[in-house]
């Protein structure tokens, strides 16, 4: 519709003398447009050209290197890398299900009047700063988790082989599955909300013919409405993933920070957006430190970018990416 | 994928009455189950809510007085207040909003009015939702190697700029879907009566769409309102009284990360306080944002 208003011939010739507004509008727009492509590309080029001597000091092996020892001024990613994936990780599969809980409730169960109650508050959780989710972790989920969880945990797991390493170490509350359980209620409420629009768009002609075979609902959910938004679904969820792996307040509070790959999940560990909160501080500029801790800001931009531009491709059919 | 090719893939219609009746119990079973699974997901998730709400009340509100509101940050013991990082708080998220929201707007207009479907329009679109949802932390980065470094020194405005960048996004986001939802009618109206594109889009598509544009501004507002990460490298925090755009600002998520994290409990109690006041007005801000809109998406 407004192709055909700016290409209709009638309007133009007349109105020759709003033509300057018209050409300074338009300009302003379309710089507005072009400024928010150099934005992006210039934050990309930042992280990079101050991420160079690193890059250049320790060569590929930065990605892959576990060291990290400010006093030897010897540097390397994978211990970050692996500790953002890991928590990320975990959080989806804690935050999943219950996100899928969520939106389905909303969706097929909940009666009308509850809908829009519900629905807001678990938005709200999403409104929440994460600097309160990092005391709220601290404060709250970590003394549940050394008092009661861990303990229970390590005691029954204790004999079981692999079990027994992987939720083995001293129960601090504080640590990797900590980390995981805060990032799993920060994205709850992003991957439940993209899911109950992605659901809602189901056609209401397919949902009924179904219930008129006489399926249940879950028989419904199941076969009709998963099938027809299946890329839409694992799109939300790598949505929520793009959150969790940036995450940096709420996972500086509680994972325990350390420089090592533990193989427990109670262990402590790190993430690129926590190292990166922690130790800038101790950073003079020019340093080599420095240059390491955004060469680890480019990994994790890199990281994020090739996630959200998935989530948008397998959203697009269906949704508006919010 | 249509619904005629998944149905059959459903248990067909069993022979024996017995066997048929035993398979929708055990259909209605598993369907009951599922059923109560979902709603303790969403209780849970109604918990959460509640028990920060609960924890923030609990710890924080017996810490709100008056000094809070007059006093400046001190040194543990000194009953100090919060009132440099709350100035702090308005004065960047105000200049943050004042810098990033035309940008926004021009952004989304662009998208709305002239660029549609072209590929550039389709970029931007593509970079600012990379940009909503890209760590804040790198933001931070960003304006500290921008901004910062090549300055000599932290400032106010610094993290004014890195939280302008986050606002940009957001705006665009729900400038383009207003002015997309306006009815082709209206346009046509004001072209008619010999209006420029410009005069169309301020006078008539902003004007219509003024609601879905404030929601967003006020989304904007509430989420960088509450934003730590990208403050750590641009404002940095200060502890004592200063305005001043060009030196170290405090700001309420800095201090209460700093006072969270310490060994007083005075401080930790402020730091509660200001937690209890932030997302109270995050909380606050959001849901304001969503009253505004309501008239609107009726859908």
């Amino acid at each position: 519709m407004q192709q055909a208003i700016a290409a209709s011939p009638a309007v133009q010739p007349r109105h020759r003398r709003y033509d300057v507004g018209d050409a300074i509008f338009a300009l302003l727009a379309r710089s507005s447009g072009a400024f928010v492509l150099v934005l992006l590309g210039s934050l990309i080029l930042s992280l990079f050209v101050g991420g160079l001597p690193a890059f250049r000091h320790f060569g590929l092996g930065f990605v892959f290197s576990t060291d990290w020892d400010p006093v030897k001024q010897i540097f390397g990613a994978a211990v970050s890398v692996y500790g953002t994936l890991i928590t990320s990780v975990l959080a989806l599969m804690l935050a999943v299900p219950l996100a899928f809980g969520i939106a389905f409730y909303l969706t097929e169960l909940a009666p009308e009047w509850l809908r829009r109650p519900v629905g807001t508050s678990i938005e709200l959780l999403a409104a929440v700063p994460s600097i309160i989710y990092g005391m709220w972790g601290f404060f709250v989920i970590v003394p549940i988790m050394s008092q009661y969880i861990q303990p229970f945990v390590i005691d029954r797991l204790d004999g079981i082989p692999v079990l027994q390493d992987l939720f083995a170490g001293p129960p601090f509350g504080t640590g990797i599955l900590t980390a995981s359980i805060i990032l799993a209620v920060m994205v709850i409420p992003f991957i439940a909300a993209t899911m109950r629009d992605v659901f809602d768009t189901v056609p209401a002609v397919f949902k009924e013919s179904a219930y008129g075979l006489g399926c249940t609902t879950w028989e419904v959910m199941r076969s009709i409405v998963l099938p027809y938004t299946r890329a839409s679904v694992v799109g939300g969820i790598m949505l929520g993933l793009g959150r969790a792996l940036g995450e940096t307040m709420a996972v500086t509070f509680v994972i325990g920070n350390t420089d090592r790959i533990s193989s427990s999940l109670f262990g402590p560990g790190n993430t690129i957006a926590s190292i990166v909160a922690l130790e800038f501080p101790e950073s003079p500029a020019g340093s080599l430190k420095l240059s390491s801790l955004l060469a680890l800001g480019f990994i994790l931009f890199v990281i994020s970018f090739i996630v959200l531009a998935i989530s948008r491709i397998l959203l697009k059919p269906r949704l508006k990416v919010g | 994928m249509s619904a005629t090719t998944t149905t059959t893939a459903l248990p067909g219609p069993a022979k024996n009455p017995v066997v048929s009746r035993a398979l929708g119990r055990r259909r209605h079973r598993l369907n009951r189950l599922i059923e109560a699974l979902c709603v303790i997901a969403t209780i849970i998730g109604i918990l959460l809510l509640a028990s920060i709400l609960l924890t923030l009340i609990w710890r924080g509100a017996g810490g709100l007085s008056i000094a809070v509101f007059t006093q400046t940050t001190r040194p543990p013991g000194s009953n100090g207040g919060l009132l440099n990082a709350i100035v702090g708080t308005l004065i960047q998220t105000g200049i943050g909003t004042l810098i990033g929201t035309p940008i926004g707007l021009m952004v989304g207009t662009y998208l709305a009015e002239y660029g549609r479907n072209s590929p550039m329009a389709n970029a931007v679109r593509f970079v600012s939702d990379v940009l909503l949802s890209a760590p804040s932390i790198l933001i931070g980065l960003f304006i500290y190697q921008i901004c910062v470094e090549p300055f000599g020194g932290f400032s106010g405005i610094a993290g004014c700029l890195a939280l302008a960048v986050i606002v940009i996004p957001i705006v665009v986001r729900t400038t383009e879907d207003m002015l997309r939802l306006i009815a082709p009618s209206l346009r046509e109206a004001a072209v008619a009566l010999g209006a420029p594109k410009w005069k169309v889009i301020v006078l008539v598509c902003y004007r219509a769409a003024k609601d879905g544009i404030v929601t967003g501004i006020l989304l904007a507002v509430a989420r960088i309102a509450g934003e730590t990460a990208p403050l750590l490298f641009t404002s940095l925090g200060n502890l004592n009284w200063s305005i001043s755009l060009a030196r170290p600002m405090a700001s309420l998520p800095v201090t209460i990360y700093q006072y969270a994290g310490s060994a007083f409990d005075d401080w930790v109690q402020l730091a509660w306080v200001g937690a209890l006041l932030i997302t109270v007005g995050v909380l606050a801000t959001n849901i304001l944002a969503r009253v505004a809109l309501r008239g609107r998406r009726t859908s």
